[in-house]
């Protein structure tokens, strides 16, 4: 089956320590209400949980809410992770506090949709909608 | 020809689910329940304000949240917010020192010293606070999961500065129950985690008796979905289980009530927002005599903070934000609040610069030096408008604590997610609704500028090298202190915890043999296990 065929699987995914998870769940909802399967981690994932839920699971789509300014260096060990348990042709998509100058760091290490704050719910859904294949 | 159509008014309904009339007479306060819960300033039902003076006799306490880097870091921002007017200290700490890692736990890399200062010993509190006279400035710690080993370290570090604890003021937040619901600063599961706060409230009641060792939070509430009657109504049921278990260990009310102090948020509907703290102060207190017997005047005080606001500020023309701190900082001031402290501009974005955390210092001495909020106690009070909302607000919050009663209370919802996926789907409505503009935001959904400025802020430089400093300073400390006397203090810790006796006196045993943060975690997490969040949607 194709992912056209069936229902996109999204990982969604608490990185690192901080606890903010209001916009996580806000995003979660919003990946619900349209249509996709959504696995949300709750808080505290290592890169290693991510990584592996996301190779458990099967999913489409790995996607991270970070807060609390730690994406970078978080990023740079999941990276590799990902790449180990051949997750590298899944969607990458990062949101939450993302200073415009660290995108380009985000898109080098792999994360294709980069939505800081204030992106709107449905250009989330839709990136994802049109990118998963 | 037409006739002329009739202007349609819309029907306005406020954030917490109450009808707002263009036109309030006396009629609508009578019938609304009239003027009985009003009172006078400094009385009971303290509606208009805990003290007869208030302002007059002494402005709120300012109080910016500020902590970052290294604790000698952190203390050069205090001194500069000191040196710039401001009267009290909110401190922040780094995430791992607020979930009790040490800075050298695999789990703390690249967080150290990024959105708070970086605690593992009591050094550390020594270098923190050096110079800063802690009678004149009260210190408010912003700590929760591991709230009962910081206060431990705060009141060891006033001692060894030769403070009198019986005379030491300050506040520590721990509130554990709004950390399951937002904000995410847990370790323990629900029942020890209150069991913690329970310790710390009988030990400062006997040991401590003018620190505050508990700060409601409706605050972090609100900003995770809750509406503003729901905020405050919340924050009453979580310090009524605190006080329940306090009372459970025998404590009379009247020893610990009048120590317990709340949190709240400010962004908002300026009317919805007063009226929020004049209907909160009034049924807190009915509760207090009503319900829990408190005799003291005291016990009955809604002592607060009115601050913040972040949930109401913008990613979007981050400037506007100064001028949206401002309204909040009005709403505070005819709160009749007893501490004041302001989200910055570029909250959004960074933690602030001191050029931002200046900006909100100034913006709440404009209400006191220039605009005359000091002067006068409650000046809204007995406005139409002002007295029927703040009679439907307390009626408002009286139906959601019964409520939260009839679900089986606030800790059993708590502990199974259903307060969470309230007021989580409470957010995303919210977002729906700004999104489609049916919510007003300027510069969001309204206003927008055609062309966003790429930097509109500058950001808060974050020093790679703080941890490496850090984590030599504790790994020096290891080596140099009373090994023997801290495995000792660790040893009392476990069998305290284990036999259900308050751990306050090992935790404070343990620290001033300057056992780390991590440790005596750890020993409390080899009891009471880790808390395993429920997720529901």
């Amino acid at each position: 089956m194709t992912a056209s065929q069936r229902r996109i699987k999204v990982l969604l995914g608490k990185p690192g320590l901080d606890g903010h998870d209001q916009g996580a769940k806000v995003v979660a909802r919003a990946m619900m209400d349209a249509g996709f399967e959504v696995i949300y981690t709750g808080l505290r994932q290592t890169p290693e949980q991510i990584a592996r839920i996301a190779l458990e699971e099967d999913v489409d789509v790995i996607s991270l809410s970070s807060m609390a300014g730690s994406h970078i260096p978080f990023c740079r060990k999941l990276k590799p992770l990902l790449e180990a348990n051949g997750l590298n042709d899944k969607l990458w998509v990062i949101g939450g506090n993302l200073p415009a100058q660290d995108h380009e760091a985000l898109r080098e290490l792999g994360f294709k949709g980069i939505f800081p704050s204030g992106s709107k719910l449905d250009a989330i859904t839709e990136f994802i909608r049109k990118e998963v294949k | 020809m037409n006739a002329p159509q009739k202007p349609v008014m819309k029907k306005v309904i406020n954030e917490s689910g109450i009808e707002v009339k263009p036109l309030y007479t006396a009629a609508d306060v009578e019938a609304s329940g009239g003027m009985a819960m009003v009172g006078e300033p400094g009385q009971y039902p303290f509606t208009r304000g805990i003290h007869r003076e208030m302002y007059r006799k002494q402005p709120w306490t300012m109080r910016q949240y500020a902590g970052f880097g290294n604790p000698a870091d952190t203390n050069q921002r205090f001194k500069y917010l000191i040196a710039n007017g401001q009267t009290g200290l909110n401190v922040a700490f780094d995430l791992p020192t607020q979930i009790g890692l040490d800075s050298d736990d695999p789990l703390a890399e690249g967080e150290i010293g990024r959105v708070g200062m970086s605690i593992d010993t009591l050094r550390d509190f020594e270098i923190a606070f050096d110079g800063i006279d802690l009678k004149k400035i009260t210190v408010s710690l912003t700590i929760n999961g591991a709230a009962a080993i910081l206060i431990a370290m705060y009141l060891a570090m006033a001692e060894k500065r030769g403070y009198d604890i019986k005379e030491l003021r300050g506040t520590a937040q721990n509130d554990i129950l709004k950390e399951f619901i937002g904000r995410g600063t847990w370790i323990f599961p629900v029942e020890p985690s209150i069991r913690l706060v329970g310790d710390t409230i009988e030990y400062c009641a006997k040991e401590a008796p003018k620190y505050t060792p508990v700060s409601v939070c409706g605050y972090h509430i609100r900003e995770s979905g809750a509406t503003p009657a729901q905020e405050m109504a919340y924050a009453f049921c979580i310090a009524k289980a605190y006080a329940d278990d306090a009372i459970r260990r025998g404590l009379p009310v009247d020893e610990f009530a009048g120590r317990l102090s709340y949190n709240f948020n400010i962004f908002g509907n300026i009317f919805e927002q007063v009226c929020k703290f004049r209907a909160g102060r009034g049924l807190w207190a009915k509760i207090m005599k009503e319900e829990y017997g408190a005799e003291k005047p005291g016990s009955m005080w809604l002592r607060m903070i009115a601050a913040g606001g972040g949930g109401g500020l913008t990613f979007e023309q981050p400037e506007v934000n100064i001028v949206r701190g401002a309204y909040y900082a009005l709403i505070s001031a005819l709160s009749g609040t007893q501490t004041m402290a302001l989200c910055s501009y570029d909250e959004a974005y960074t933690i602030p610069t001191e050029y931002s955390a200046r900006i909100s210092l100034r913006t709440m001495q404009l209400l006191i030096e220039e605009m005359g909020l000091t002067e006068t106690v409650d000046p809204l009070a007995g406005s139409f408008y002002v007295e029927t909302m703040t009679n439907e607000m307390r009626k408002k919050m009286e139906e959601i604590m019964d409520e939260v009663d009839a679900q089986g209370g606030i800790v059993k919802m708590v502990a199974e997610g259903t307060i969470q996926a309230k007021v989580s789907a409470q957010a995303y409505g919210m977002q729906r609704k700004i999104e489609s503009g049916e919510f007003r935001k300027v510069g969001v959904n309204c206003y927008r500028n055609e062309q966003e400025e790429d930097h509109p802020v500058e950001f808060h430089p974050y020093n790679e090298d703080d941890a490496r400093v850090q984590i030599e300073s504790l790994q020096r400390i290891r080596a140099e202190r009373d090994n023997k006397a801290v495995e000792a203090a660790l040893a009392r810790l476990r069998k305290d915890a284990a036999a259900g006796t308050n751990v306050m006196p090992a935790l404070v045993e343990a620290v001033k043999a300057y056992a780390s943060v991590g440790e005596m975690t750890k020993e409390l997490v080899n009891v009471f296990g880790r808390y395993q969040e429920p997720i529901r949607f």
